[in-house]
């Protein structure tokens, strides 16, 4: 039976029956699966009665105020506590969050330097946990209480991510809730580390966490702990980071009893709702200060991490009066043997997200910047994902998420008379990085990852270059960790740790800041192995603004079959530390070089064996020939630029020994080339009339709609489909090694054949 | 009245004109897709992000991939200013990137003051002031 069905049966119920119905169905139930009902809607609820009781009755503003500095000051200190004690290098590094959440579980406030998107989607386990829980009398909603969860189904990003949510009560009154979020990493997933590109179903993608008690009476339970210990490959990980967790909570608690002893619990209420209801009333006003109409942007993903084809993202947004509305029909449909899919509630946690570091990076941080914001999307898409399609590298669409509000919002924001931040091209937006696994100089088995993930380049603004390597795209305040340390525990070692390379960036009248080279290779362990989780290689990811470039294509470069410390130790002389030169020279005797895209899955690596990534650019602002000469010339000193790119890309003369500008000459080089624009450039109807094809390239594997969002194109070549857009199936693509080994069957079958005739 | 809609184009309420920002070359409609006035170039993005790799050894080298990627360059047609990038694939309709309701727009502005130049962003946040106590007291 179909919820069509039911919920048509049941409008022809009377209340005594329906409710009869709802009784059986709630005692008959076979499994809980996520709730479509909690899963879908990403607002704040209405104001509960006690919410209302203490709003309407006027509270002393300046109590709320200080109740909100004593908040978060404790979720200030408890960011801290995590980010000292975690044992997860993302917890080192800052990919966590402290949050507090009204009774409803609508979330009110987060640790001020916190990845919002973590405490963001945590509300959609609480509900389910108030729904589910709280009445069951096998489990119950008791103080003391401890959640972990990780299931994205249930409301997460990814499934390395966990989270520890604790019920506060005041005098046996639920009065709030409390989470407490690390990137974790390894999971138990098919691939060490937590993020498993080679899953093809949700069952190798490791622990699916549905919210579930696994701390009682403040106390951890040693049994469900044992589980979670014996299900992935860092049982100490999980154990430490729990311990982490909880310790949070609680200290979140205490503060929290601070505030109401000294406040008295309904100034402490009324702040919670207050601060959601006054972001809601702002969000809503700047919205009205836009200009009405709509603003198209799309993007192109290049790779599934397993084979490379193009993927669309399709975005529009949409303003009248107070209402906007974010339309991501037409995007690529969903695979169903593939870990890149995304969840609904996922994608607009990250959208949200996108909106709070960008667009109005001076709200509070809360879920109401959402909440008058609607999202359309295609069910069974890569951006709203079925129940049963893998996703624990839902990251690959979701860095996207994070840059389309942007490249759509600086074409709204750029004429407000008031701005509440810079108008800015967009952050890098891959999760570059290692991702290993194995066992470690110290005998222990682990898998994670390195926190050079937040190492993506800032995007330029529309008045100043953007900056290298500041953060990941999902948060302003996470490091790229000490390589040290990681050292210290991990059998790995940096021969180039964190170097800026020079032409890798998006070109502009101010130039995105750049990511950073690293080569990396493992020491002290025959058992280890890398793998990379990005795409990026053959399309850029980062688009530019305003005529600004976007950033170059980044490929993944290997130097196999060589023991780098041998060469180091006879023949240091050969080895280069920079990634260019030692892959265009090919030095090293019997080394076998090659590039990739950016998708490798687990691959074991040798000691010495070299790989080598780029994090990247942030896009461009404006003309290049609008740059400053003496800018160019600053990015050739610093060997961020290359003096032919200065000469041929900007248009800069200039006297190479010196670095001195010949302004006049190179004004006349710009005028010549906006005069060689003039006769390049056609007239727009005469251009697209050649341009445009009805569908895409026909060798090119592509997903998404072309011209109609309604209509999706799937595949290339004869097995290319056609797709409606309201009744989206997933898509099920060939194992690679498959499809390789039928292509060498091919080639030696037509050896034979040749031989044969021969 | 002009408002400034991007970095390169502004759009003349009165005359209902997207506009040139720096020629002040009148594009075209406002109620249209300001592009269709615009001079488009069809580059390969290996002229832009050029090899670093050499491409006689590698198949990825930092270039995107000419059948993978194309970059639309928008000029203007009077001054030669690179209005837009677009990068897309190849064949893919141009998009119709900014659709504004120009009489929204008229109304919205009709009681705010002209303005001569984009508004700036937030002022940077002042450096704190550290209380230092040295050794010198």
């Amino acid at each position: 039976m179909t919820q069509q069905t039911i919920d048509i049966a049941a409008e022809s119920l009377s209340d005594d029956e329906r409710a009869l119905v709802d009784d059986f169905l709630r005692d008959n139930t076979l499994f809980l699966a996520p709730d479509r009902e909690i899963m879908r809607n990403h607002a704040h609820g209405p104001r509960s009665r006690d919410e209302e009781r203490v709003l309407s009755g006027e509270p002393d503003p300046h109590a709320l105020n200080l109740v909100r500095g004593r908040l978060y000051a404790a979720l200030d200190e408890t960011y801290d506590m995590v980010e000292q004690m975690g044992t997860a290098p993302g917890a080192k590094w800052g990919d966590l969050v402290t949050g507090i959440y009204t009774a409803r579980g609508d979330l009110s406030a987060i640790s001020p330097k916190g990845v919002v998107v973590f405490s963001g989607i945590c509300h959609y386990p609480i509900k389910f946990i108030a729904k589910y829980w709280a009445k069951d009398p096998t489990v119950g909603l008791s103080e003391g209480d401890g959640f972990i969860h990780n299931d994205s189904r249930y409301g997460n990003i990814h499934n390395t991510d966990q989270s520890m949510i604790m019920p506060v009560f005041h005098e046996g009154e639920l009065i709030c809730w409390v989470s407490s979020t690390i990137h974790e990493g390894e999971n138990g997933a098919c691939e060490p580390g937590g993020m498993p590109a080679a899953a093809e179903s949700k069952w190798d993608e490791g622990l699916k966490m549905s919210p579930f008690r696994i701390v009682e009476d403040f106390q951890i339970r040693r049994d469900l702990l044992t589980y979670l210990q014996n299900s992935v490959r860092d049982p100490k990980l999980q154990y430490e980071d729990i311990k982490v967790k909880l310790h949070a909570c609680v200290r979140l608690i205490e503060r929290i009893r601070a505030v109401i002893a000294k406040y008295g619990k309904d100034a402490f209420v009324g702040c919670l709702r207050k601060n959601i209801e006054d972001v809601d009333a702002e969000v809503r006003r700047r919205i009205r200060e836009m200009p009405d109409g709509t603003v198209r942007v799309q993007a192109f993903i290049d790779g599934t991490l397993r084979e490379n084809c193009l993927m669309k993202w399709n975005f529009s947004v949409t303003v009248k009066g107070e209402k906007m509305i974010l339309d991501c029909r037409g995007s690529c449909p969903e695979f169903t043997n593939r870990s890149i899919n995304t969840t609904l509630a996922s994608l607009k946690t990250c959208l949200a997200t996108s909106y709070l570091i960008y667009i109005w990076p001076d709200l509070p941080h809360n879920m109401a910047v959402f909440s008058p914001i609607e999202v359309l999307t295609d069910e069974n898409s890569l951006l709203d994902a079925s129940f049963d399609a893998p996703n624990a590298m839902s990251l690959t669409p979701l860095f996207k998420s994070f840059s389309m509000p942007i490249y759509a919002m600086a074409k709204f924001l750029y004429s407000a008379p008031k701005r509440y931040t810079s108008v800015y091209a967009s952050h890098f937006n891959q999760p570059f990085t290692f991702v290993y696994g194995g066992i470690t100089q110290h005998s222990e088995v682990t898998g994670n990852f390195c926190a050079d993930i937040n190492g993506n380049g800032g995007g330029a603004r529309f008045d100043r270059d953007g900056e290298h390597a500041v953060s990941p795209i999902f948060g302003y305040m996470c490091d790229t960790g000490e390589q040290e340390f990681n050292e210290e525990e991990l059998p790995v070692l940096r021969l180039v740790s964190q170097h800026l390379s020079k032409d890798r960036m998006g070109f502009g009248k101010y130039r995105g800041g750049l990511g950073y080279e690293q080569m990396i290779t493992a020491r002290d362990s025959d058992v280890w192995g890398f793998m990379t989780g990005g795409t990026g290689s053959f399309h850029p990811s980062a688009y530019g603004l305003f005529g600004g470039y976007g950033s170059p294509a980044y490929p993944l470069a290997k130097v196999k079959d060589v023991n780098v410390f041998d060469v180091l130790k006879s023949n240091p002389r050969q080895f280069r530390f920079d990634m260019v030169e030692l892959m265009n020279e090919q030095a090293l005797e019997g080394a076998t070089y090659g590039t990739y895209h950016m998708g490798m899955t687990f691959e074991p690596a040798a000691q010495g064996e070299v790989y080598m990534i780029c994090q990247g650019s942030g896009g461009g602002y404006g003309d290049v020939l609008e740059r400053d000469p003496e800018l160019v010339m600053k990015d050739v000193e610093e060997e961020l630029l290359s003096p032919d790119l200065a000469r041929e890309l900007y248009f800069v003369v200039f006297d190479e020994a010196t670095l001195i500008v010949d302004a006049a000459a190179t004004a006349a080089a710009r005028d010549a080339e906006r005069k060689a624009r003039l006769a390049r450039g056609r007239p727009y109807a005469e251009f697209v009339a050649d341009w445009c094809t009805a569908e895409p390239p026909e060798d090119l594997p592509y997903y998404g709609s072309w011209d109609d969002p309604k209509v999706i194109w799937a595949g290339q070549g004869e097995t290319r489909r056609q797709l409606d857009a309201d009744t989206l199936a997933g898509i099920m693509m060939p194992n690679p090694k498959d499809l390789r080994i039928a292509e060498l069957e091919a080639e030696i079958a037509e050896l034979k054949r040749r031989q044969a005739g021969a | 009245m002009k408002v400034f809609m991007t970095e390169y184009l502004a759009i003349d309420l009165a005359r209902e004109l997207w506009q040139c920002r720096r020629c002040d070359h009148e594009i075209g409609p406002a109620r249209g897709n300001y592009k269709e006035g615009l001079l488009v170039y069809d580059r390969d993005p290996r002229e832009i992000h050029r090899p670093l790799l050499d491409p006689a050894k590698y198949r990825l080298t930092f270039s995107p991939h000419p059948r993978w990627c194309r970059i639309l360059e928008f000029y203007c047609p009077g001054c030669g200013t690179l209005v837009e990038t677009e990068y897309t694939v190849p064949g893919h309709p141009p998009l119709h990137d900014m659709d504004f309701d120009i009489d929204a727009l008229k109304a919205q502005w009709k009681d705010r003051p002209p303005m001569h130049e984009p508004a700036p962003a937030p002022a940077d946040e002042p450096p704190l002031k550290r209380h230092c106590h040295g050794h010198s007291h």
